[in-house]
């Protein structure tokens, strides 16, 4: 019997909250609340899904009921997506050593 | 038109370069340059997300304006929001990744050929229940992060809200979702999938409100821990590699926080879940308390005075110097000091402030050099070696009380050793307790000082009285 590509996909959902574990417990405890807002940005990701709704409306009603929701989604993922990055950005600049110091 | 195939292993790379984008934060060195591994990471998901579709009529053009419009806001945003106001953005932002998958989640129960889920009426099993928890998920991610972010901006009020049969309410809405979903799969019917996401937006609701203001880093934790399932679960939906990773990435990384920050104030997460604490019950008694005690005050002078004469000085951050916005006051008051050869450095309880690292950041704002700051196990042996703890808006995560009063609340809470530096000053604006709703035993020690002011004021008069 062959495998149900679902098992594929929980394989890797599993394993990935395995790296998820590692990888956070690694964070330096001053880095919080950048990784909260990291996280926020990249789990904006579903925009790829937001996409591909927002397209699939036929040339002749580009706004049908399930692409409206796909360009709302994408709206808030951009605004996610732009702003958790960047506002991750401006915190991670505020990171400074001793030596870096202007006086 | 790119093919699936391809598509995929792109997909795979942008969720490697994701990991890759966490790994980054461990030091602060490397952390820049994981923030660009995450913008690659989504970029690269977005073009082959665009390639795979390959359909480019018009509509392609409408895609582009929202994304353009969507980033035009979320710039404006990132780039003026002052870094006070950084957990009531966080929650907001999690409203809007919840909302995004109930958006995407009923898109593509409206249009599954899009997705190839099979036909409306006709979705495969499997995919109806992804979709289906991916909504509810999202859904309790968007109206929970509101709730959170009202609290936080002040809007609503931070105490709990707490009523007879809540729990029990809960539960039956709970297991009502999952009696819904049962049924949803039976009949496809669009009025039971509706139904689960407008049950869901309540529980989201009904789950925050009864959690208060002190409990924030939890309930933030925990609300990017679910935005993080909610995306997997939308994952799973369209069989896209890149969100499922992402999705248990961030799960993981919301549930360690939260247990963190529950570790850190030794409760339980279930009895953070449960809300209702610190309540206002509590503090009438000991309001009766506190004017039998003396305390004893003083004024910035006798603050300087102390600092000037001091060899070392540790300064403990918490909530209330957010509010009072003085971390820039601070750093002056402490590269005076650093003049007079005083050596000062800084020490951060793990629950202090509203979110994770929530002092760090204003630290880091005000240009304080991350490797003076320390966290709670790496500074508590210093405090008995010390002259002077400078505590500026703290107050629970000092209270001896939780290592000496078993009946106490939060008896068991790790704090820092503040009482026993040599003397303590205690900045605060009055003798109220905190979140808590306890005495703090450190304002009626004898070598504790007290400052009533506010945070920045006092700061500021300490500064011009060490000239």
């Amino acid at each position: 019997m062959e495998i149900d590509p679902f098992i594929f996909r929980l394989s890797i959902f599993i394993l990935s909250i395995f790296i998820g574990y590692y990888v956070v417990w690694s964070v330096t405890p001053s880095l919080h609340t950048p990784l909260m807002s990291v996280t926020n940005a990249i789990s904006s990701v579903i925009i790829v899904g937001a996409i591909i709704a927002a397209l699939a409306g036929s040339t002749e009603s580009i706004f049908d009921i399930s692409s409206i929701f796909g360009f709302l989604a994408i709206v808030l993922a951009a605004i996610n997506i732009f702003g958790g990055f960047l506002v991750t950005q401006r915190m991670l600049q505020m990171y400074k050593k001793k030596k870096d110091k202007k006086k | 038109m790119i093919s699936s195939n391809l598509s995929a292993i792109f997909y795979l790379i942008s969720g490697i370069l994701f990991i890759l984008a966490l790994r980054g934060l461990s030091s602060p060195d490397t952390s820049r340059q994981g923030n660009y591994f995450g913008i690659a990471g989504m970029i690269i998901a977005i073009v082959v997300t665009f390639l795979s579709v390959g359909n480019f009529s018009n509509s392609i053009v409408y895609v582009v304006i929202f994304l353009l419009v969507g980033g035009a806001i979320g710039a404006f945003i990132a780039f003026r929001i002052p870094m006070t106001a950084m957990p009531e953005l966080v929650a907001g932002f999690h409203s809007l990744v919840g909302l995004a998958a109930v958006f995407v989640a009923i898109a593509a129960f409206q249009n599954p050929e899009a997705f190839k889920l099979g036909v409306v009426g006709g979705i495969k099993l499997a995919s109806l229940i992804e979709m289906s928890i991916g909504a509810a998920v999202g859904a309790i991610t968007f109206s929970g992060s509101i709730i959170a972010f009202l609290k936080l901006r002040g809007i609503m009020s931070g105490s709990p809200i707490t009523f007879g049969g809540q729990h029990f309410l809960n539960l039956t809405l709970g297991i009502g979702i999952f009696v819904l979903i049962y049924y949803l799969c039976m009949s496809q019917s669009a009025n039971i999938f509706w139904t689960v996401i407008i049950i869901s937006f309540l529980v989201g609701v009904l789950l925050i409100i009864p959690i208060g203001g002190a409990d924030m880093p939890v309930v933030i934790s925990m609300l990017n821990s679910y935005s993080g399932w909610a995306a997997a679960g939308i994952g799973f939906t369209l069989e896209n590699t890149a969100l499922i990773i992402t999705g248990a990435l961030v799960g993981s990384s919301g549930a360690i926080l939260s247990y963190i920050m529950c570790k850190a104030m030794n409760r339980s997460f279930v009895s953070v879940i449960l809300g209702g604490f610190g309540a206002d019950s509590s503090s009438n008694t000991t309001k009766e308390k506190k004017d039998q005690k003396p305390v004893k005050s003083g004024n910035a002078e006798d603050a300087a005075f102390l600092m000037k004469n001091a060899s070392s000085v540790i300064i403990v951050p918490g909530y209330g110097m957010a509010v009072a916005q003085a971390q820039h006051a601070l750093r002056e008051m402490v590269d005076k000091l650093k003049k007079n050869d005083i050596k000062v450095t800084y020490a951060i309880h793990p629950v202090a402030g509203r979110m994770p690292g929530h002092m760090n950041v204003l630290l880091a704002e005000a240009n304080v050099p991350y490797d003076e700051v320390f966290e709670l196990e790496d500074i508590n042996n210093d405090f008995a070696n010390s002259d002077v703890a400078f505590v500026i808006g703290a107050n629970d995560v000092t209270n001896p009380v939780a290592k000496t009063d078993p009946k106490s609340p939060i008896f068991g809470m790790p704090v820092l050793d503040v009482e026993k530096c040599k003397s303590v000053l205690f900045v605060k604006r009055s003798l109220s307790p905190g979140y808590a709703g306890i005495d703090n035993e450190l304002f009626y020690k004898d070598n504790t000082l007290m400052l009533f002011a506010d945070a920045k004021k006092m700061t500021e008069d300490i500064v011009k009285n060490l000239d």
